[in-house]
């Protein structure tokens, strides 16, 4: 698989990262050397080994059904932008 | 268990310019699970708040908030799949689905796309006595609910609350099994009645705590049995998906509207797209959402912030064992008493409802019990606008009414007036009999002295009963009301029929 310009755009887009035209092709350049390292991978057999999804063996911490956090809309607001009457104001977003 | 024999419902044709139509429909079920905090965060899920006032630092996505989950959601989804009689995957993990939007600030739903919590399972949809659907569960997953967007409040801005972002919901997904607008509202109706049962959803949907994404295709007759035959979805028309609806009545208008604009689309040479569609109630149509189109690249990965969700089988069995009797097994037994599927039906369609009669019926006459429950109270409650919860009357008062005319003590017409008696003033009902002269006139004596009365009183109606043994009746009704309607009417009907005829 090969990355172009145009795929390499669509995926700044999607992540919302202003890339500038003439940047593109090193973008490309950088994806393509990662997906190489990626092929690289594939070449090795994994044929019957469980992925490893961490390097000591944990099991996922859970917590309980208890109300212990939130109440403080001022926090959560703090670094807002804008924000009005508690709630976060943005540029209007219509479907 | 349950030995349910039913045939399939027909599929619902629509006839088009050219030919006839049939529907294929699936359904995503959103369903928020019950429980008071999010499903990773510590905040409240309590709906109504003051905004982002029910929000964690992890909720709002502060930079280094990492989620921890809330095992009491996981059992709530696993205590879901077991009512939906399916299996449970011992080990699910979670995925990132990445999208932006004002209400994530994430940037990404936590779900599990790849591997979901709970596989395989089914949901028995009636349509009629003897009729039914048994529709196919694919899976259900765990994910994070959104916040809200307010767009009302300024012309310019849209305004985000927070308090319902990282909620918990599960996602129910139905294979393409519906054939119809009206078994697709049956579908909902019967999953949010399992839901509610189980206790895992309270099925809220004014508040959007169940909503549902509508799959909808069409195809020629026979092309699905075509696809059940080979699960070959190649056989099926192209699927527009209609987003977040949350009523049934809209749910099936959306279907019907939708199938309609690909009929035309079809007939008139054209192709439908794939695309994901919102409905317009107002307008009574389906319109695009073009702007989800891009967005629904979503870039899936395993989220990196949760090892894989790792259950144990004898936790999962501790759940199944804690399951309570859910609708079909209720309303089996129910019938099993003698009840019409009907009554059954009504009866089970809420728990509570089921309860309350099932506390009347206890050590009593089945049937009658019914009647009184389903017409006298569920008549009464439904003029009042109270839920069965809410009834002035309790079940044991309800019961002692059931007894008293089972007794014969006083008439079904008395009762009655004895029912109005006990729900707006309260009081046990043997005791409002006796204290209000209540009682059933059983004592022939009296019955024929009043019947003597009218009848030396009317003897032209005599002559013309002796004729015409229909108008026994109008006897029957006087001697009735000469008695304030407490006359045995079994009593009354064979003295009108003696003296009549000797």
């Amino acid at each position: 698989m090969s990355i172009d310009d145009k795929t390499a755009a669509h995926v700044a887009k999607l992540a919302r990262i202003k890339v500038e035209e003439d940047a593109l092709p090193a973008l490309a350049q950088e994806f393509n050397n990662i997906l190489g390292f990626i092929e690289q991978l594939n070449e090795v057999d994994v044929e019957g080994v469980e992925p490893m999804v961490s390097v000591t063996p944990m099991r996922l911490k859970r917590r309980a059904d208890e109300v212990t956090d939130g109440g403080m809309p001022e926090r959560i607001l703090a670094n807002a932008p804008d924000a009005r009457e508690g709630f976060f104001a943005v540029p209007k977003v219509v479907e | 268990m349950l030995d349910l024999t039913f045939e399939p419902p027909k599929p619902k044709v629509i006839q088009g310019a050219q030919s006839d139509w049939e529907l294929v429909i699936g359904l995503e079920v959103h369903a928020q699970v019950s429980s008071k905090a999010k499903l990773f965060s510590g905040a409240s899920t309590a709906f109504g708040a003051e905004p982002n006032s029910n929000v964690a630092f992890v909720d709002s996505a502060m930079p280094g908030m990492l989620p921890v989950i809330n095992e009491f959601c996981v059992a709530q989804a696993v205590r879901t799949g077991l009512g939906l009689k399916a299996e449970i995957n011992l080990t699910s993990a979670f995925d990132r689905k990445n999208y932006f939007y004002p209400d994530l600030p994430q940037g990404y739903q936590i779900s599990q796309l790849y591997h979901p919590i709970v596989g395989e399972g089914e949901v028995l949809v009636e349509m009629g006595p003897g009729v039914a659907r048994l529709v196919r569960i694919e899976r259900i997953h765990l994910e994070q609910d959104a916040g809200k967007s307010i767009h009302d409040m300024d012309p310019a801005m849209s305004f985000v609350d927070l308090n319902r972002t990282g909620v918990a919901l599960m996602e129910i997904v139905s294979r393409p099994d519906i054939r119809g607008p009206e078994e697709a509202a049956a579908y909902v109706v019967k999953l949010r009645q399992i839901l509610r049962y189980l206790g895992t959803c309270d099925g809220n949907m004014q508040n959007g705590n169940l909503r549902a994404d509508v799959n909808v295709s069409i195809c020629q007759p026979g092309a699905y049995e075509r696809y059940q035959e080979t699960q070959d979805f190649s056989h099926l028309g192209t699927r527009c998906e209609i987003k977040n609806m949350n009523s049934m009545r809209f749910i099936q208008q959306a279907i019907e509207h939708e199938a309609r604009r690909q009929i035309a689309i079809v007939e008139g040479g054209g192709k439908v797209d794939q695309e994901t569609r919102l409905y317009d109630p107002d307008k009574g149509e389906t319109r695009s959402m073009r702007s989800k189109e891009e967005a629904h690249d979503y870039r899936y990965f395993p989220c990196p912030d949760l090892l894989p969700l790792e259950i144990e089988q004898g936790w999962v069995d501790d759940i199944a064992a804690d399951l309570p009797e859910l609708p079909d097994a209720k309303k089996a037994r129910l019938m099993e008493l003698g009840l019409t599927d009907y009554d059954a039906s009504v009866l089970t369609a809420e728990k509570e409802d089921a309860d309350y009669f099932e506390e009347v019926a206890a050590g009593r006459d089945a049937k009658l019990s019914a009647n009184w429950v389903i017409n006298e109270l569920f008549g009464r409650l439904k003029q009042d606008e109270k839920s069965t919860a809410e009834s002035p009357i309790t079940a044991a008062q309800l019961g002692g009414i059931v007894d008293l005319i089972k007794a014969e003590t006083i008439s079904g017409k008395i009762a009655k007036d004895l029912f109005e008696i006990v729900y707006t003033e309260g009081g046990d009902p043997a005791q409002v009999v006796e204290e209000r002269g209540m009682k059933q006139v059983t004592d022939t004596g009296a019955i024929e002295a009043a019947l003597d009365e009218i009848i030396a009183a009317n003897p032209a109606q005599v002559e013309k009963a002796k004729v015409n043994p229909k108008l026994a009746g109008w006897f029957v009704g006087q001697v009735m009301k000469a008695t304030g309607g407490k006359a045995n009417p079994k009593a009354v009907n064979q003295l009108v029929a003696q003296k009549l005829n000797g």
